[in-house]
């Protein structure tokens, strides 16, 4: 358990997020090593399956970074993305999972250091709540 | 047509609901008996024992149908034979192809349930404390057992692998009296997949916006069967009450919404979709005209996968 | 060969998982038999969290077999949650549902269940006595004229209920749909086959049953007979009622003991909990708890068809009250313990609810507009209806959204668990003697408990799934000597 390192999937809008990603890069901004990002066309295409799935296969934590409302590439794209986030993080806890588990922000592709620190704040919340129960569920628990 | 075809349906876990629909079949049934041999039928119907079914040599079977869902030991043996005897399995029914309603009982644990059903019920009488045990000895020399039940109901697919998909709790007798000719026929779609006609519930609904012409709105507000009727002709959804039609299939017809009821999805998903419950909530959601309104829906758990809960990713409450 | 009931039916067999075992002495007679249920299922507990008015369509689950009976009692429950009074329609088509369910529910019992014993013959080749023996012996003809009949009450909850085998159309105070004009005339069409299956059925029952000598000296013998107390609900006039009306209770002389209405359940009904069966046992509180023992004082009661007439004076229709009192001349009084009469007392009620599709149907204010009545502050509620199997009680309380917080379901079924471990145990003992015991005697045995159409699943509703029937015969050493089992 001391070794235990947060695994944490981050699915990144190609618009905005990801670009914040590059930007805290170029601004040689430490973040996390524990952060794999999944860029995307859009957070509106991040269907809860695949937060599920990255869940389901051991994530410790997983983001969804979007542009901040009303500047979406595809006009409503983060719209959606918020009303289903917030949906499926309610199944999610109705389903035993730490609510804080799963977050979402808007993080535009100028906040490079806000992605930064957004990244290890969201890392230190993780550590906090633990490794994800599905590895206990699947060997039993 | 040459030779009959050589039938068995097992009712595993489940209400016999499925069981009924054939029943519902009702004369057709009657023409269709001289063109099957149906070879088991348990616990129902046949004088065959499945010691007998177990003594029949392989894929002998042309077609069996399973319905009900796998709590039980016993169940999972079962869906081993008759996956071992049968050349096509068909997981017939909500419970079989995706756990059913009963799998909403994946949300409690067997204590959970034991604690409900012998000590906290209103008119439970248990001075002792009992609670019923898998041996027991009674007045000292009535040696009695009990089985023992798996933690979590599932889905036939997750102890036997199945060729196809039958939807509904249980599917409509019209749907029945469709598919079987085809069975008789051994006109199959790709191995793997649901028999369905293919369309959702919405496809078939004279509510749905689209078949008037009208645009689909946003949602404005989240109502409830008990907030007063709905708009005649109008889209349940649209008006607020969560119907789940669009990922549905509608083998049914679309019958829930024509009495002004929202879908609950008993159909099982539409054709692609892997996980019901997470797309109906990306469905409905995304038509939310605020996510505040997220707060207004009651127990989602127990909304958006009534029906297949067990054949979800996550299959059941985790912790 | 086995235990038959289960094998037997495709469509009502025993509902769910039974075993019995029995004990025998040194002799090789029997010292001791347990019913047991070996299932549970979680009904009362992943109900919470529902909001109320989805519960009817969701408990009628319980059981495909007779899932309006869930459904009915459950909005029913619903409506005193809601502390709503049902509109005069909505209860109209909610009767008339529930009447037409009767209609087919009791066709496939007594058809598919009921009548091969005596058609086929209690101890023939197993293999021919079930439903398709039966209609090879009154013929393929008659046997989808029976079909057909019975599928108008099924067209009739589709049209009703919004789905034939699950319905959906009940709100808590009223129903989700309207009748149509065009609706009422068919539904009123469609109940002159139910009238004429009804009368049929009891015609064949009267041919087969009460004019051949050998059954009849079953059917009145001591062998199938639990002397219990019994509870029905009835009317005003102490008619039989299926959809609303007072629960009476009358001891094993017929005398009433008590009545009550809604949550007054909780002061006349426990159901103790045993460390052998999965299924509780219902008593009579105010008689105290007395173990499983039948006779005079006992405290268990019965259920269904044969319990309803029995607490009951008269049938409120003509044909049925004709055949009612047809049948009490036969035994020569009330109330009547002989269990296999339940499949008389069905084929009856058959024709009651036949008759009462008709009369509702006939009712032109049934396709009134009033549907839907106010709702007050949710919080608690009853809804007690009769099942076809018997009394059914469906008891909810909820925050004051509608969430349900708690349930507590007493099933037809598990009201008889006690009379059924009891005609179980004397018909084992009465058929196996000196450690004989074949498959024959077995189907003796099992006619014990098929009268009381056991409805496992709905009893279990508290883990899913079944288990076929199982016998263990043990010797007076406590070993196994033979297992008998339907699979």
């Amino acid at each position: 358990m001391s070794d235990w390192k947060p695994n944490i999937v981050v699915f990144a809008c190609n618009w905005c997020t990801y670009q914040g990603a590059d930007l805290a890069g170029i601004l040689r901004c430490d973040y996390p090593s524990t952060i794999s990002i999944i860029r995307v066309p859009c957070t509106g295409c991040v269907e809860p399956e695949f937060i599920v799935a990255a869940l389901k296969n051991g994530a410790d934590g997983v983001f969804v970074g979007g542009c901040h409302p009303g500047d979406c590439h595809y006009q409503e794209g983060n719209n959606k993305a918020a009303a289903r986030f917030k949906l499926l993080k309610t199944v999610l806890t109705e389903m035993g999972f730490e609510p804080d588990r799963v977050r979402m922000e808007w993080i535009s592709g100028s906040e490079g250091k806000r992605f930064a620190e957004t990244m290890t704040e969201f890392n230190e919340s993780i550590e906090r709540i633990g490794p994800n129960p599905i590895g206990r569920y699947i060997n039993g628990g | 047509m040459a030779d009959k075809v050589k039938l068995a349906y097992y009712l595993s876990g489940g209400c016999g609901g499925c069981d009924m629909a054939i029943i519902d079949l009702s004369e057709n049934l009657v023409d269709l008996l001289p063109r099957l041999d149906v070879v088991f039928w348990a616990p129902t119907v046949a004088d065959v024992k499945y010691r007998d079914l177990e003594g029949l040599p392989d894929k002998s079977i042309d077609v069996g149908l399973f319905s009900g869902m796998i709590r039980l030991s016993e169940q999972e043996h079962m869906a081993a034979i008759m996956r071992r005897k049968c050349r096509t399995l068909i997981a017939y029914g909500a419970c079989a192809a995706l756990g059913g309603i009963p799998g909403m009982g994946n949300m409690h644990s067997k204590e959970e349930i034991f604690q409900t059903a012998y000590f906290d019920t209103l008119s439970t009488d248990n001075p002792d404390g009992v609670i019923p045990q898998t041996r027991c000895l009674v007045d000292g020399k009535y040696e009695l057992t009990l089985p023992e039940f798996y933690r979590y109901v599932r889905p036939l697919q997750d102890v036997a692998e199945v060729d196809y998909f039958v939807g509904g709790c249980p599917p409509h007798h019209s749907f029945v009296a469709r598919v079987i000719p085809d069975i008789l026929g051994g006109s199959f779609p790709a191995p793997g997949s649901w028999i369905t006609s293919d369309k959702a519930v919405c496809a078939l609904c004279d509510r749905n916006p689209a078949v008037k012409g009208e645009e689909m709105k946003l949602i404005k507000t989240i109502k409830r069967t008990t907030d007063g009727p709905p708009e005649e002709g109008k889209c349940l959804l649209q008006q607020g009450y969560l119907c789940l039609g669009a990922v549905t299939q509608g083998d049914c017809g679309a019958l829930c919404p024509k009495v002004n009821i929202p879908c609950r999805g008993c159909g099982g998903p539409v054709p692609g979709v892997k996980d019901f419950g997470l797309r109906a909530i990306s469905a409905v959601a995304s038509l939310l005209e605020n996510e505040e309104l997220v707060d207004r829906i009651p127990s989602p758990v127990k909304l958006f996968y009534r029906y297949s809960l067990p054949a979800s990713m996550l299959g059941r409450k985790i912790k | 060969m086995t235990l038959k009931k289960i094998e037997i039916n495709p469509m009502t067999r025993l509902e769910g998982h039974g075993k019995i075992s029995v004990f025998l002495n040194d002799r090789g007679n029997v010292d001791d038999v347990f019913f047991q249920t070996v299932e549970l299922r979680g009904y009362e507990r992943f109900l919470t969290g529902m909001p109320i008015e989805e519960v009817p369509r969701t408990v009628s689950t319980i059981c495909g077999v007779c899932r309006c009976v869930h459904f009915v009692a459950s909005v029913k429950a619903a409506d005193a949650v809601y502390h709503a009074e049902p509109t005069p329609t909505a209860g109209k088509i909610r009767e008339l549902l529930l009447n037409a369910h009767y209609v087919e529910d009791h066709t496939a019992v007594l058809y598919a269940l009921g009548f091969p014993d005596f058609v086929v013959g209690p101890t023939a080749d197993a293999a021919g006595r079930n439903l398709i023996g039966l209609i090879q012996a009154v013929g393929v003809d008659m046997g989808r004229l029976i079909l057909k009949k019975r599928y108008a009450a099924v067209k009739v909850i589709e049209m009703l209920g919004g789905k034939p085998i699950h319905p959906v159309a009940a709100l808590p105070g009223g129903w989700s749909k309207r009748v149509t004009e065009e609706e009422r005339k068919e539904i009123l069409a469609l109940s002159t086959e139910m009238v004429e299956l009804g009368q049929l059925t009891l015609k064949i029952f009267d041919d087969v049953v009460l004019r051949n000598k050998e059954y009849m000296d079953l059917v009145t013998g001591e062998v199938y007979k639990v002397e219990c107390n019994y509870m029905g609900t009835v009317d005003e006039k102490n008619r039989v009622q299926f959809y609303d009306g007072t629960q009476r209770i009358v001891d094993t002389a017929g005398r009433e003991i008590g009545r009550f209405t809604g949550e007054g359940y909780l002061d006349h009904i426990a159901e103790r909990v045993l460390p052998w069966s999965y299924l509780k046992v219902p008593y009579l509180k105010r008689l105290g708890w007395k173990g499983i023992t039948d006779g005079e004082g006992t405290s268990l009661y019965s259920v269904g068809p044969l319990a309803r007439l029995n607490v009951a004076d008269g049938m409120d229709t003509p044909l049925a009250q004709e055949a009612y009192e047809k049948m009490y001349t036969a035994f020569g009084g009330k109330p009547v313990h002989n269990i296999l009469a339940y499949h008389w007392a069905r084929a009856i009620e058959l024709l009651n609810a036949a008759e009462k599709v008709q009369r509702l149907a006939s009712d032109e204010s049934i396709t009134g507009p009033d549907v839907g009545a106010e709702l007050g502050t949710p919080d608690e509620g009853v809804g007690v209806v009769e099942a076809a199997r018997g009394v059914l009680i469906h008891h909810y309380k909820t925050d004051n959204r509608g969430i349900v917080r708690e349930v507590n379901l007493i099933v037809a079924t598990t009201h008889n668990n006690g009379p059924i471990n009891m005609a179980v145990k004397r018909a084992a003992r009465h058929f196996i003697k000196n450690g004989k015991v074949d498959e024959g005697i077995l189907n003796l045995v099992e006619m014990a408990y098929r009268p009381y159409d056991i409805c496992l699943a709905c009893a279990t509703h508290t883990l899913p799934g079944r288990l076929p029937l199982e016998l263990e015969v043990y010797d007076h050493a406590g070993e196994l000597c033979k297992t008998l089992r339907n699979f």
